[in-house]
């Protein structure tokens, strides 16, 4: 293999002003590449007093990029995030059911607007701070594999990724642990070093939730009754409810805690049964759209899945039924798998792609999850 | 980066040796207070008289006439709120144009919420206003038309001599932003009547937090500070002794060579045109070629992403301005082409900056023309 000149290597890094792209850039410069340290600007927090919250974040990237010696600079995607994150995420609200804006960031904005903008700067590659792997094999496939620390492992979020785009990705970070990153920032005395992480969907933060979404979707009441139709209460609109979700009902009294196990968005009745095993929270098959392959698989593959971000591997069968539609049959019983979240398809360690789940079943009989 | 190129010279400059040099020794050996009665304050007052008269030999002004400040901002401020609080009696209409720089426009809008009217007077797509505008703009109660001699953003020039004809006999008085006019236009106000002038030091090689505001005799103006008697009480505080030395120096640096230097700065425009124009790269002059200052020029792009092209110049070294920037860096569209043109016309944001000073030379051309190509090389390699 022809080596490579790192300081004739470009590297753009997307840098939110955390402490993962902050040790993603430091590790690229200490690797001795030519590093660009790159803040996108994707929601308008402007608030009442005038003031943009971005911009603390983009002052902690300044001043980690100063200590480091890159050049910094700022790209403002607000206009893109809105038409295909923010708008895909609305819309599926709309459906009843729960998206996964991060998903969808990753695959529009970080790896398709942010990396041409990198391209334009004549970067040879983008990276981030995500927790995952990328390896080319000696035919030239790019792989991409989960990251080493099991617990912070984000290639859930990064199966909508395709060759294209995989090839010019770096993930510096994948082959640590989170603890190692925190030392290596504290080390190179990174003044993000201490930084908390950011928690909850990014345009969103520490605000509630409910009254964020209602600005945009205004909720209709409607009855919350048990799966035999009794009346137990009214819900503020299906969309603020998620499969399987315990607090907020409003019901309590005597015996097991109330969960949501279904929606029926036609009659605008939000489904609510006792127990955390209820056993309409649990299915088997799923139907999977949107479905993108990272590197081609077989018709029908054996091979473990999850369904939401942390789940534990689930060994499943996937059946292609169309170009980007699969069936997946579940080989263990499976509680909530909630339409509009990805389902992600493992071999071992590697993320061969996933889709978004669509229709969930208990065998042949589908579940009111919509 | 030591081997920058920078053609950001309407930004700020750097301070030229000479007036560097004249700076140096009020700093640590003649360092008194001008208001001291003793030798040491005598010294500094000698300096402080010298500069003024040196400033005002500049603009056909008498010392008296010079007004030291903090630079642009606080002369344009002095000037609008000046005038409008000492002749707020006379009427509260005041006549500016939309392309002023913020420190007029934001005064004015904070008078705005005083109770004052502003007229604001859009360009042309050339972006000038013309004199006949400000004639029919003008009422009984106008108290104020201020005006900028040269844009910043497009270095369009303004019709200051005409303006200040129309308002001669007038009681209306006239102030103009001439900060980036000095020492390229022609200034004497011997031969214009302007009654108030404002300039900043670091456009013209000297320090930042050093201008002058030129007030005319017997204007009437309400200070903004309020503290000592220095300055005739219109601006008081401890005179800024070593800046104003640069200050003066720099003026007088630029006034003896403006031929000179308009030639050179003319050139070096001249010379960014006609190598876009021989690499064959698509643009177009945001405003006119003729009517507008030699130091300045706004060239719209139509193939570019602003922020792309800016970021890839910047990467090679090469410094010019894409409009103003907000806190977290994204680049917004500049309050100057939107008046010229429209918000939603495309120039708005695919517009660039290169303004040219006395360290400009052909080396900073070629490779601008070089770093420009390369871009948009590489983004038609990319677009397939």
């Amino acid at each position: 293999m022809k080596t490579i000149d790192k300081s004739q290597t470009r590297v753009v890094v997307g840098m939110s002003g955390g402490v993962d792209s902050s040790v993603a850039a430091l590790l690229l410069k200490e690797e001795g590449y030519d590093v660009v340290g790159v803040f996108m600007k994707n929601w308008d927090d402007t608030n009442e007093n005038g003031i943009c919250t971005a911009a603390k974040d983009y002052e902690d990237v300044a001043r980690v990029c100063d200590m480091l010696s890159i050049p910094y600079y700022s790209v403002n995607f607000e206009k893109e995030y809105w038409d295909r994150v923010f708008m895909y995420f609305l819309e599926t609200y709309q459906k009843g059911h729960t998206p996964n804006p991060d998903v969808m960031c990753n695959k529009e904005i970080k790896f398709k607007a942010f990396l041409s903008y990198a391209l334009e700067l004549g970067a040879d590659y983008v990276a981030t701070g995500h927790y995952a792997r990328v390896i080319k094999d000696e035919s030239g496939q790019t792989h991409m594999l989960r990251g080493i620390d099991q617990n912070k492992d984000q290639s859930y979020f990064l199966h909508q990724l395709s060759q294209n785009q995989i090839e010019k990705v770096l993930f510096p970070l994948g082959g640590f642990f989170k603890p190692e990153i925190r030392e290596l920032a504290q080390k190179a005395g990174l003044p993000t070093a201490q930084k908390k992480d950011s928690t909850g969907i990014c345009f969103i933060g520490e605000r509630n939730f409910k009254a964020f979404l209602s600005q945009y979707l205004p909720g209709q009441k409607g009855e919350m009754v048990t799966a035999d139709g009794k009346i137990m209460g009214t819900h503020d609109g299906l969309m603020y409810y998620t499969i399987g979700q315990r607090h907020g009902l409003g019901i309590g009294g005597n015996g097991e805690p109330w969960f949501v196990i279904g929606k029926n968005l036609k009659e605008n009745k939000l489904i609510v049964g006792q127990g955390f095993h209820h056993e309409k929270l649990y299915a088997n098959r799923v139907f999977v759209h949107a479905v993108n392959w990272i590197v081609p698989v077989e018709e029908n593959l054996s091979c473990t899945a999850k369904f939401r971000y942390r789940q534990a591997d689930i060994p499943v069968t996937v059946r292609k039924i169309s170009k980007d539609m699969v069936e997946v049959l579940c080989h263990e019983w499976v509680r909530a798998i909630t339409p509009g979240q990805g389902a992600v398809f493992y071999q071992e360690e590697e993320c061969l792609g996933g889709g978004l789940i669509d229709a969930v079943y208990q065998d042949e009989q589908r579940c009111a999850y919509m | 980066m030591s081997d920058s190129v920078y053609l950001d010279y309407a930004a700020t400059t750097p301070i030229a040796p000479e007036v560097f040099e004249a700076m140096r020794p009020y700093f640590d050996s003649v360092y008194g207070n001008p208001s001291s009665l003793h030798q040491k304050g005598r010294e500094a007052k000698k300096a402080l008289q010298e500069a003024k008269q040196k400033i005002a030999a500049c603009i056909g002004a008498v010392a008296d006439e010079i007004i030291f400040t903090s630079g642009g901002t606080e002369g344009n401020n002095l000037a609008v709120f000046g005038v409008c609080e000492a002749m707020q009696s006379l009427g509260k209409h005041i006549i500016t144009t939309s392309i002023e720089h913020h420190s007029v426009l934001k005064a004015c809008q904070e008078l705005e919420q005083k109770g004052y009217e502003i007229t604001y007077l859009n360009p042309d797509e050339t972006g000038c206003i013309t004199v006949e505008q400000v004639r029919a703009a003008l009422r009984p109660d106008t108290i104020l038309v201020s005006v900028m001699y040269v844009n910043n953003e497009t270095g369009s020039v303004q019709p200051i001599a005409e303006i200040a004809e129309l308002l001669t006999e007038s009681e209306t008085y006239f102030h103009t932003d001439a900060v980036q006019a000095f020492g390229t236009e022609k200034i004497d106000v011997s031969l214009f009547k302007v009654d108030l002038l404002t300039m900043s030091g670091h456009k013209v090689n000297a320090p930042k937090g050093i201008g002058f505001l030129y007030i005319k005799e017997n204007t009437k103006l309400h200070p903004l500070f309020f503290g000592g008697s220095q300055q005739r009480k219109l601006r008081p505080g401890t005179e800024n002794i070593p800046y104003i030395v640069g200050l003066a120096t720099a003026c007088q640096m630029h006034c003896e060579n403006r031929a000179q230097k308009r030639e050179h700065l003319w050139q070096m425009k001249m010379e960014l045109l006609s190598r876009l124009r021989q690499k064959q790269i698509k643009f177009s002059i945001n405003g006119s070629e003729a009517a507008s200052a030699p130091h300045i020029v706004s060239l719209c792009f139509p193939e570019i992403s602003l922020s792309g092209f800016l970021t890839s110049l910047d990467l090679d070294g090469v410094c010019v301005s894409g409009g103003s920037a907000c806190t977290s860096g994204s680049v917004r569209g500049s309050h100057v082409l939107i008046a010229m043109y429209q918000e939603t016309d495309a120039r708005v944001l695919s517009s660039v900056r290169f303004s040219f000073g006395i360290y400009t030379d052909l080396t900073d051309i070629k490779r601008v023309v070089v770093s420009i190509e390369k871009y948009i090389q590489r983004t038609k390699c990319l677009k397939g």
